[in-house]
């Protein structure tokens, strides 16, 4: 069976990711490209006898060296040499989406063009003489409309054709005019001379265009010596007679080039009107109404995320209390064998610990495809720019924050949204100081021991402030420091609103939570049972246990443990917090969830995890602690280290160990030396 | 007064002075390499007719070109010469 190796490229909007789900339905899988974390995307289809691979490559308006996804695809299609590349143009909007297609074209690449949503081209009433065209460009041109699934096999058939034919050079080249190809040929004779070890399949000219371009990473590769010299002549030479850098005029003469073959072969018939997007736009994005409709919709979107994500949650958690309660059925009751121990409480419970997180995964991602697949996320990140910008953040920031006062874990995971590395590291940073839900527990345990009926609400307002403006000052502080750099200028395009299909929504839902298990879900599985370990050995003796009732004899078998004795260990350090080394054994335990500290902090005091539990705890608390160290204990579980799956999800999004280990320390130590302060001011006045 | 209004219309101006409603038509950019290419890639370049949807006040820059819709910063406008 003959292999063929596919590359997908195209403007972003233009439909690539519904031509790729076409093609290759659901036999693909999304991974990173090495050291960036750019998606990559791949997957199969069989076709005429053939195999063929297809890579979709990251939607580009360009194959220029300025940025990060455009150096992927181009060196994909320099170094990897697919046997074809179909470049995904939208059809209703031609003359922008071939400039790309001039670049494949001077790339010397096997080509062939999938007209896409030519359904709304028909609509606009633009009509094209494709065979005209496809002679020009020299490449098969397929009309296609990726969302409705039309034009799979024709697609499959140019693609086939075109790997199966011999490469002959190209007739038709397109001419940047007498003076600049001048200076081309110039170049190309320098380099062809100096006989450069690194001519890509592209060939000479396609190196000379960029070396007259001053490309970046082929004046790296190639641009040395003598050829430098013979560069820097040909571009002074231009500027003169220009008055501009050649690669401003080259740009001018490819969309010239673009202009005189659409002319010959389209023929439109209506002007561009204003349609149905345009009055959507005038609401959306109006001065007045545009934050209030993005507000609502950002509560859709939390809604969808967490109260209804409530259901499967239940059912998920009564399937694992079944399971729990199955195994345990192998061992006669009261056993306390510690396999029984690692397989319920260890792996069972660990694994639990993923897949609780699951249906809000799931549930965010269908609610940002449904947003970003229809348009209006374009319209959002614009709205909220004006605000974000001045922390230093992008509009689009906001969602993954919102998300955070949920659970950070699905918060990370969004911030894929963000394009802009330095935004993205940034906002993943600070999502941990959005008051997250399970610390929740924490306050519902805390507060009312300590402060009377009217103070409550006051007070948790408070501590969820404090988290707001922490993350707003850290954000800034990182924009100027780590991750300094001008955010990129403000260029975006609107796509025209679509409907989003909910075979490509659903897709798009399935990987990202297929992503969260293979990766996030074996790092908080592999943390858990370590956890486990350290919390039930050692095991104290028989004899100490003699006596004891079930609560007592946890409390004695916690204390005996790594875990029990690391926190008294720790007492000295976090005494100056007020905090003993009760509140530090179960800070530790709360590294697994922050939940956690409430369920260990019942079992350091002995007291019952049954109905009226949680009062008998609290009495117990407000003997040994003030309500100062009762803020303090909220206060330092709200900034400082995060969770398990938060810990697991920045190593997924950073795709690195070396910025969860930042995270973590940095949000430690800034939880400590804050508590620091207000334990030891505070305690002036008490 | 003819040659007056004649004369504005031919001006030589920023994109960020039009008005909603406005055809221009590119003159020249007026900056970085990596913006203009940026530009470049999105159909601004000399020549190219552009219709202005609204001009940010209030609310955003948002122009169409070559049949699409994008949205510019005011800075990015700013330095967009148009006539």
């Amino acid at each position: 069976m003959k292999r063929i190796r596919v590359a997908l490229a195209g403007n972003p909007n233009s439909g690539k990711s519904s031509i790729f789900n076409m093609l290759t339905g659901a036999h693909q899988h999304v991974g990173n490209y090495p050291g960036v974390t750019v998606e990559k995307k791949e997957g199969l289809c069989t076709y005429d006898g053939c195999q063929i691979e297809i890579i979709d490559l990251p939607g580009t308006y360009s194959l220029t060296a300025y940025s990060t996804e455009e150096l992927i695809a181009r060196d994909y299609v320099l170094d990897e040499t697919p046997d074809v590349v179909v470049d995904v143009v939208d059809a209703s909007n031609l003359e922008r989406n071939l400039y790309l297609a001039t670049q494949l074209i001077e790339m010397n690449v096997p080509l062939v063009l999938a007209f896409n949503m030519s359904d709304l081209a028909k609509r606009r009433g633009i009509e094209f003489d494709l065979e005209q065209l496809g002679r020009l460009l020299e490449a098969r041109i397929v009309p296609t409309v990726g969302n409705k699934a039309q034009g799979r096999e024709p697609l499959l058939e140019a693609i086939v054709a075109t790997a199966r034919q011999a490469e002959t050079p190209r007739v038709h080249r397109l001419s940047y005019g007498g003076e600049i190809e001048e200076e081309l040929a110039k170049i190309e004779a320098v380099v062809a001379a100096q006989n450069v070890d690194w001519i890509p399949r592209s060939g000479l000219r396609w190196v000379a265009i960029k070396l007259l371009e001053q490309d970046d990473a082929v004046t790296a590769k190639a641009g040395q010596g003598d050829i430098r010299e013979a560069v820097t002549r040909s571009v002074e030479h231009l500027r003169g007679i220009f008055g501009d850098e050649p690669e401003i005029v080259m740009a001018d003469r490819r969309y010239g080039f673009i202009s005189g073959a659409c002319q010959e072969t389209i023929a439109s018939s209506v002007e561009r009107r204003h349609d149905v997007s345009d009055t959507i736009d005038a609401l959306v994005t109006n001065r007045v109404l545009g934050l209030p409709i993005f507000l609502f919709l950002m509560y859709a979107v939390f809604w969808l995320t967490f109260t209804l994500g409530e259901y499967p949650m239940m059912a998920l958690e009564w399937l694992f209390e079944w399971a729990g309660a199955t195994v345990a059925g192998f061992w006669p009751p009261g056993s306390d064998s510690w396999v029984k121990s690692l397989l319920i409480d260890g792996i069972l419970g660990g694994v639990g610990g993923v897949v609780v997180f699951l249906p809000n995964i799931l549930l965010l991602f269908l609610a940002i495809a449904i947003l970003e697949d229809s348009g209006y996320m374009a319209r959002a990140a614009f709205v909220m720019d004006r605000i974000m910008h001045k922390i230093g953040l992008h509009g689009k920031s906001f969602i993954p924050m919102l998300i955070g006062f949920g659970c950070s874990v699905p918060a990370i995971m969004a911030t894929r949204i963000l394009e802009n590395r330095r935004s993205r590291f940034t906002t993943i940073m600070v999502i941990p100081l959005m008051s997250c839900g399970a610390r929740l527990t924490i306050y519902a345990l805390i507060i009312p021991a300590f402060f009377p009926h009217q103070w409550r609400g006051p007070v948790m307002w408070l501590i969820y402030l404090i988290g707001i403006v922490l993350a707003v000052i850290c954000a800034k502080v990182l924009r100027l420091t780590i991750f300094r750099g001008e955010t990129m200028p403000f260029v975006m395009e609107l796509p025209p609103y679509r409907m989003p299909t909910l075979k490509s929504v659903l897709i798009h839902m399935w990987q990202r939570g297929w992503m969260f298990l293979k990766k996030a879900g074996t790092v908080i599985l592999g943390i858990s049972v370590v956890l486990w370990a350290l919390a039930s050995f050692p095991k104290p003796s028989d004899e100490a246990l003699v006596g004891l009732n079930e609560e007592q004899a946890h409390q004695v078998m916690l204390e005996h443990s790594i875990i029990g004795r690391v926190g008294r260990v720790i007492e000295p350090v976090i005494r100056p917090l007020g905090f003993d080394w009760k509140v530090g054994t179960a800070l530790i335990g709360a590294t697994a969830a922050k939940e956690v500290f409430v369920s260990q902090l019942g079992i350091v005091y002995a007291v019952g995890s049954e109905q009226g539990g949680a009062e008998v705890l609290r009495r117990k608390l407000q003997a040994d602690y003030t309500p100062l160290v009762g803020f303090c204990i909220m206060l330092f579980c709200l900034i400082s280290a995060p969770c398990v799956g938060t810990v697991a999800m920045t190593r997924q999004e950073t795709n690195s160990w070396r910025w969860a280990t930042f995270q973590f320390l940095a949000l430690t130590g800034l939880a400590y030396g804050i508590t620091f302060l207000v334990y030891q001011i505070g305690s002036l006045w008490a | 007064m003819i040659e007056e209004t004649f004369m504005q219309d031919q001006q030589v101006r920023p994109l960020s002075t039009t008005q909603a409603g406005d055809c221009v038509r590119v003159v020249g950019i007026d900056a970085g390499r990596g913006l203009n290419s940026r530009l470049a890639a999105m159909g601004l370049v000399a020549s190219t007719e552009l219709r202005v949807v609204s001009n940010g006040h209030p609310g955003p820059f948002v122009l169409i070109v070559k049949d699409a819709k994008v949205v510019l910063g005011r800075g990015v406008a700013q330095k967009i010469m148009v006539r």
